[in-house]
């Protein structure tokens, strides 16, 4: 009961309230057009009669949440998923690269935090350039990666996949390192008076001691990968992916396909970030972790 | 000293130098003005004498200033001999570069190993280090492309990027005053404010905190930089697009971490103000704000990052004719990659730029909290 007044309630209703905002906004954004249109064909309708229009608007400035959910649900549920226009495929594009990005940012971020753990040399001299360089606007590099790659013949999933890569890196090296630093002089200590060798210590102190920190960190990384993939997709006019259908909804104004694309984007980050959560349940309560 | 012990650095660099000794020339016959053998022999022996040198029983930091001149003098020589044959490099050239560059590794596991007393002298080798690293990955790209002959739309040499850089100011000027200062700056102060206005809100109102908290905490997780070409269809496409796109990525982070900070202070420090019978803006301004200070100011340093890329992302749809945005998409369609990458440089340097100043702004103000005062060691 205490979870049903404490979480669910508030957040349903700020989220009604969400949504009753975005009927009042769509109203007020379509409206001068709508006047105009009424104007032209000489129509004087009610207020209801009014209002109904401009949620109903074929290409509306803002359109309603009922549009953009009846648009999802089309082009979700209703079509094949070979279909150019189901919103599946087109995650599913994005979804490919974005795994694939993932798994080498991790990999990489995971080999570079072992690496400044260990030597005292790469600790001094690459990790503040790690630091630094998640100052840096990286996602500008995507447009050039891609056209880059593709002049030389590299195009499809590898380029975009590239770009997750960077984007998720940083986050689990970052998270890594503090994760195999995270055991105490105590546990050290003890693992010393074991006469544990560095290696012993590594698996046995450090890797396990570092799990929680690490489905932290790749959970950042999965978001970062998918805004990656997604930003990838935008420069070179991809003709498949949640971007391109981005793209080219801002091209032809279909303003209502954008909206459902940004919600398949944000449905398929749900999907990931909570799937990421779920694994790091699992292993931890596999490697014996309490629920705290 | 345990410093100067024979290294496999510095073992391999000599036999990398002996290989390249075996298989002279440098340069293939096509280079038009080939390096003379007293050049490739200067390079051998700044290479060889320091690696021999720091087998002796040297102070740390004496073999480590013997070996920076003697990696860097042989990288210099060694780029410096390029130009005009570029792409005519033969193997030994790449043998003895990466010979110069195990030396500067070597430099660099010397001196972190040296443990000064004087703190200038420690934040001298913080900085130092770090910018060896960095200078080797410059030498080696410029070293590499221009040695293998890397085409130039794929990857232009760091000297061209800084050449096009000095050419091409007015114009890079012009991009940072409409990306940064327009529309950065005003999304940034605007999605802050509102972020900090709301979390003081959600404050207050515990129902509203528990509702907006979890849906925060989910929407970071989302593609937010997806809004851009929405909010240039409602905006335009001069900066104020930019800026609500700019507006909307800085927003959650500042409200997500401005809640969680105000819940950083300590009961024992709120029932102190409780028995000081102040109201609720007084503990929130004299405690919980800047109990709060850390948190709020790790949001400003990550919605700096957070910022710019909105801002440039969002030009990629559509701007007017300046702005840093547009010219990556423009110039990247002409091919004219080095304008590119001096654009994604001035790019960095802004960013670092921008998160600097917020970071020194931290030190300044919250220089009485623990995680300023104790450093970072």
């Amino acid at each position: 009961m205490d979870r049903l007044r404490d979480r669910i309630i508030p957040v349903i209703t700020i989220l009604l309230v969400i949504v009753a905002a975005w009927y009042a906004f769509a109203v007020y954004m379509n409206a001068p057009f709508q006047r105009d249109l009424d104007r032209r064909a000489g129509l004087t309708p009610g207020t209801v009669e009014f209002v109904g229009k401009t949620l109903s608007q074929p290409k509306p400035t803002m359109p309603a949440p009922h549009q953009v959910a009846q648009n999802f649900f089309e082009n979700t549920f209703l079509r094949k998923v070979t279909s150019a226009r189901s919103l599946v495929y087109h995650s599913w594009v994005t979804l490919s690269s974005t795994l694939l990005g993932f798994t080498f940012g991790t990999a990489l971020g995971i080999l570079i935090a072992v690496g400044i753990v260990h030597v005292i040399a790469l600790d001094r001299s690459l990790m503040p350039w790690i630091i630094a360089s998640q100052t840096i606007p990286i996602l500008a590099v995507a447009p050039m990666i891609i056209v880059v790659l593709a002049a030389i013949g590299i195009t499809g999933l590898i380029p975009k996949a590239l770009i997750s890569t960077y984007l998720s890196f940083f986050p689990v090296a970052v998270g890594m390192v503090k994760g195999l630093r995270s055991p105490d002089l105590m546990h050290l200590d003890l693992m010393h008076t074991y006469n544990a060798s560095a290696s012993q210590t590594f698996w046995k102190l450090r890797v396990p001691a570092s799990v929680p920190f690490l489905f932290a960190s790749m959970k950042v990384a999965v978001a970062a990968s998918l805004v990656g993939a997604i930003v990838g997709e935008l420069p070179t006019g991809a003709v498949a992916g949640i971007g391109a259908k981005l793209l080219a909804g801002s091209y032809y104004s279909q303003t209502i396909d954008m909206w459902a694309a940004l919600v398949a984007g944000s449905v398929v980050a749900a999907m990931l970030v909570v799937l990421v959560g779920i694994v790091g349940k699992v292993v931890e309560r596999s490697m014996g972790g309490r629920p705290a | 000293m345990m410093n100067s012990k024979p290294s496999w650095q510095a073992g391999l660099a000599l036999v990398l130098c002996a290989v390249a000794m075996a298989t002279v020339p440098i340069l293939t016959a096509e280079a038009t003005a080939p390096m003379s053998s007293g050049m490739t022999s200067l390079v051998v022996g700044l290479i060889a004498l320091p690696a021999v040198a720091s087998f002796a029983m040297f102070s740390g930091l004496a073999s480590a200033a013997v070996l920076f001149v003697g990696a860097h003098g042989a990288a210099w020589l060694l780029i410096s001999g390029i130009a005009g044959n570029e792409g005519t490099a033969r193997m030994p050239y790449f043998l003895l570069l990466a010979a110069a560059w195990l030396l500067a590794w070597r430099c660099v596991a010397v001196l972190s190993a040296i443990r000064p007393v004087s703190t200038q002298v420690r934040t001298l080798l913080r900085l130092l280090i770090p910018a060896i690293f960095g200078a080797w990955i410059l030498i080696i790209w410029e070293a590499v492309t221009r040695g293998a002959g890397v085409p130039f739309i794929l990857l232009p040499p760091p000297s061209a990027i800084a050449a096009r850089i000095g050419n091409s100011l007015p114009i890079l000027l012009a991009d940072v005053r409409q990306t940064i200062f327009k529309a950065v700056l005003f999304g940034y102060i605007v999605g802050c404010a509102s972020g900090f206005a709301v979390a003081i809100l959600a404050d207050r109102v515990p129902f509203l905190r528990k509702g907006l908290l979890p849906i925060g905490n989910m929407v970071s997780a989302l593609p937010i930089i997806g809004v851009a070409p929405i909010m240039v269809i409602w905006f335009g496409f001069e900066w104020q697009s930019k800026a609500a796109v700019v507006i909307i990525m800085t927003f959650f982070p500042m409200l997500v971490n401005t809640v969680a900070g105000l819940a950083a202070s300590g009961h024992m420090e709120r029932d102190l103000m409780r028995t000081y019978a102040s109201n609720y803006w007084q503990t929130l301004f004299k405690l919980r704000l800047p109990a709060a200070a850390p948190f709020i100011f790790n949001a400003l340093k990550i919605n700096s990052t957070l910022a710019l890329i909105g801002a440039i992302v969002a030009e990629f749809f559509g701007t007017p004719i300046v702005g840093m945005g547009f010219r990556i998409s423009t110039e990247i369609g002409r091919m004219n990659v080095d304008m590119v990458w001096a654009e994604i440089a001035v790019a960095a340097l802004a960013g670092s730029v921008f998160y600097g100043v917020v970071a020194l702004i931290e030190r300044a103000t919250t220089f009485w909290h623990p995680s300023v005062r104790g450093g970072r060691a």
